[in-house]
């Protein structure tokens, strides 16, 4: 699938983006300046990328606890997600919510969530909501291997198909649910399941930007296109651990430096698309240092936020009370 | 007696259950960890390490590990304890509840009156609660006044480490299912605590400190904050009883009435939403009970009607403080008959 220079630009400038996000939030938290849990997306960059690279603002996602890469592809504020992150006021969702619950609705971003298997049910909702009003949006929920265990998810699988919804669920297999292989925990194939239920179902390499945005062409159409509920499933991995001050003990010795060498999907994309000339080596340091450069001004004035104010805890419970 | 920490309490409890009783069985996601992973089999051990080193010492047909599958794997073990096994689960936190809360309030507790007194459901539900490491919404609630609230279940705060070893093994070899709720604040907390296996009852609450002006009723972590406001309260002169029911399903009634009568004044401190909580049934409890003996209103000590939010500043202002705890008592006190 053809995509013009623009697009492979603005691929690229995410994926790096939620990388050096992801790279300084570890480095931060390491030192003590986060608080709370964090759980990093590095290393799964091309998935996020590659499915919201065909999204707009009146399509929704759900993500999960390992959100930050989804919010970053899906047009959320980098600042005002560093914020959030370190508890300040000018946070996307005031500071009230941290890591695990950034959203921001007005870009379809429905919240990053701390219940695994949280989601799907959320999409079925949203995806509802497009077709009622006929906006033309599709729902994406993002599980990990661990919430494709969730009754959650599959009868979400079920309800998407009876309803015909403009529904997609992205299985991002990490190869771990906290410290528990895929390769166990995960009875049958996905594939399998999800043909079960009905769904048009596809896998593809999710460290490989471009089979990825090719796949999630197809169960998007699928699913824009009235057509009814698709599932993607990526084989991916992580850099760092299920949260971070996890030891990773579970994971083989020199797992995360072969995936480092091997398996960057960034340095894979940068790679093809040096080799087929489509952009020049300049023009992507360029933008490694638009992102650094984003990411160093976002920590600066999230360490220099002013924290919420104590009226801030009563208000938001309600609507109206 | 050696010094031990909350989690060790835990850990040699279920480790001397397991020995004594075949039964006994640990379910739960990572209660071992890297199962099918290329790396170390015992990862985890359970979120805070509590059941590390378990499925060394008793083998994979005793420590099961399980999908993300909440429902499915609480349901088990519900199923499981009906039928002859003695299943002791790790349900993370109880915010994770709401996945598999059917589970627990339609089946496990209902079984033996539905059935007409046939069935015995002997399960146990560990799971982490409470606010103060910045985790947020779906990571900080306590929600005990909702098992509380349904008849069959039987729910256990421990506030020290003597006590979550003594109450977790009775509630191993309790014929009932239980909910047995660990701070997560508190799993590196010491005190003494013996080699031994030992337990302590249901249903009997710990008087902790006698004082004749004010009685606190406190339950889990709460319970060190009341202690820490009532050494600050006794250098000014106004002495507490402190009252930890332990259990609020049962709760021992009679502890906390006698302390009311001979105080006459009563705070409650509950780390609960404040609506429906346990400060609410224990301030009722008195006001039924022992309305004569009032000598001021009751005063509650609770987060405010909102969820723990994430922000360090905001939740510091969120959970009750000692600080708090003392302002109520001298309240109370200074209350004009």
């Amino acid at each position: 699938m053809q995509m013009n220079r623009e697009a492979l630009l603005k691929a690229y400038r995410d994926m790096v983006t939620i990388r050096r996000f992801e790279e300084r939030v570890q480095e931060e938290f390491s030192k003590g300046s986060i608080p709370g849990f964090v759980h990093l997306y590095a290393g799964q960059e091309a998935s996020a990328v590659g499915i919201c690279m065909h999204l707009t603002a009146k399509d929704y996602i759900a993500s999960t606890h390992r959100g930050h890469g989804h919010c970053i592809a899906k047009g959320c504020d980098v600042q005002g997600m560093m914020l959030e992150i370190f508890g300040k006021a000018g946070g996307l969702c005031g500071g009230k919510g941290g890591s695990m619950h950034i959203a921001d609705l007005a870009k379809g971003m429905m919240g990053a969530n701390g219940i695994v298997g949280g989601g799907p049910p959320l999409i079925c909702g949203a995806a509802l909501s497009a077709k009622l009003r006929k906006t033309g949006g599709v729902a994406v929920a993002f599980v990990g291997d661990g919430g494709s265990n969730q009754g959650t998810t599959l009868e979400s699988y079920n309800l998407a198909k009876v309803w015909n919804l403009p529904a997609v669920f992205v299985i991002e297999d990490n190869g771990y649910a906290e410290a528990t292989s895929s390769s166990w925990s995960v009875g049958g194939d996905q594939l399998d399941r999800a043909k079960g239920f009905g769904l048009l179902a596809r896998r593809a390499d999710g460290l490989d930007f471009f089979a990825v945005y090719e796949a999630a062409a197809e169960v998007i159409g699928h699913a824009r296109e009235g057509k009814g509920p698709a599932l993607l499933h990526l084989m991916t991995s992580r850099f760092f651990g299920h949260f971070e001050g996890d030891a990773t003990t579970y994971r083989a010795a020199d797992e995360v430096a072969n995936l480092r060498r091997d398996k960057d999907c960034i340095a894979l994309f940068r790679r093809r698309v040096l080799e087929a000339g489509l952009l020049g080596a300049a023009q992507m340091d360029e933008v490694d240092r638009e992102a650094e450069t984003l990411v160093d001004q976002s920590v600066a004035k999230a360490k220099a936020g002013a924290m919420p104010s104590a009226t801030d805890l009563l208000t938001d419970a309600y609507f109206s009370y | 007696m050696a010094r031990k920490s909350f989690r060790q309490a835990i850990s040699e409890a279920l480790t001397l259950e397991m020995e004594r009783d075949p039964r006994v069985v640990i379910i739960g996601e990572d209660v071992a960890g890297g199962r099918g992973a290329p790396g170390d089999q015992d990862a985890w051990g359970g979120p805070m390490g509590v059941t590390k080193g378990l499925i060394g010492r008793f083998g994979p047909e005793r420590v099961f590990d399980t999908p993300i599958s909440e429902s499915a794997f609480i349901g088990a073990a519900i199923g499981a304890a009906a039928t002859g096994l003695r299943p002791v689960t790790d349900l993370m936190f109880v915010d994770f509840l709401g996945v598999c809360f059917d589970q627990i309030f339609n089946q496990a507790a209902k079984f033996r009156y539905m059935f007409g007194g046939k069935a015995v459901t002997p399960v146990v539900i560990r799971t982490m609660f409470g606010a103060g490491l910045r985790a947020a919404s779906q990571h900080s609630q306590c929600l005990y006044p909702i098992f509380t609230h349904i008849p069959g279940l039987k729910v256990v705060i421990p506030s020290s480490p003597y006590d979550a070893k003594g109450l977790m093994i009775q509630a191993i070899r309790d014929d009932d299912p239980v909910i047995f709720f660990e701070h997560k604040a508190m799993y590196d907390d010491l005190d003494e605590v013996p080699d031994e296996a030992y337990t302590i009852p249901f249903g009997e609450a710990n008087l902790i400190d006698e004082g004749e002006d004010v009685t606190i009723v406190a339950l889990g972590r709460m319970v060190q904050f009341a202690k820490e406001a009532a050494k600050r309260l006794a250098k000014v002169g106004i002495r507490c009883t402190i009252v930890d029911p332990r259990t609020t399903s049962p709760l021992d009634e009679d502890t906390i009435l006698e302390a009311v009568e001979e105080t006459g004044r009563l705070v409650v401190v509950d780390e609960s939403y404040p609506r429906c909580n346990m400060g609410s049934d224990i301030a009722a409890l008195a006001v039924e009970k022992c309305f004569a003996a009032l000598r001021a209103p009751i005063k509650r000590v609770s987060p405010p009607h909102v969820p723990p939010p994430f922000s360090p500043a905001l939740e510091d202002l969120y959970v009750p403080s000692p600080a708090r705890i003392e302002a109520a008592v001298r309240e109370v006190v200074a209350y004009a008959e």
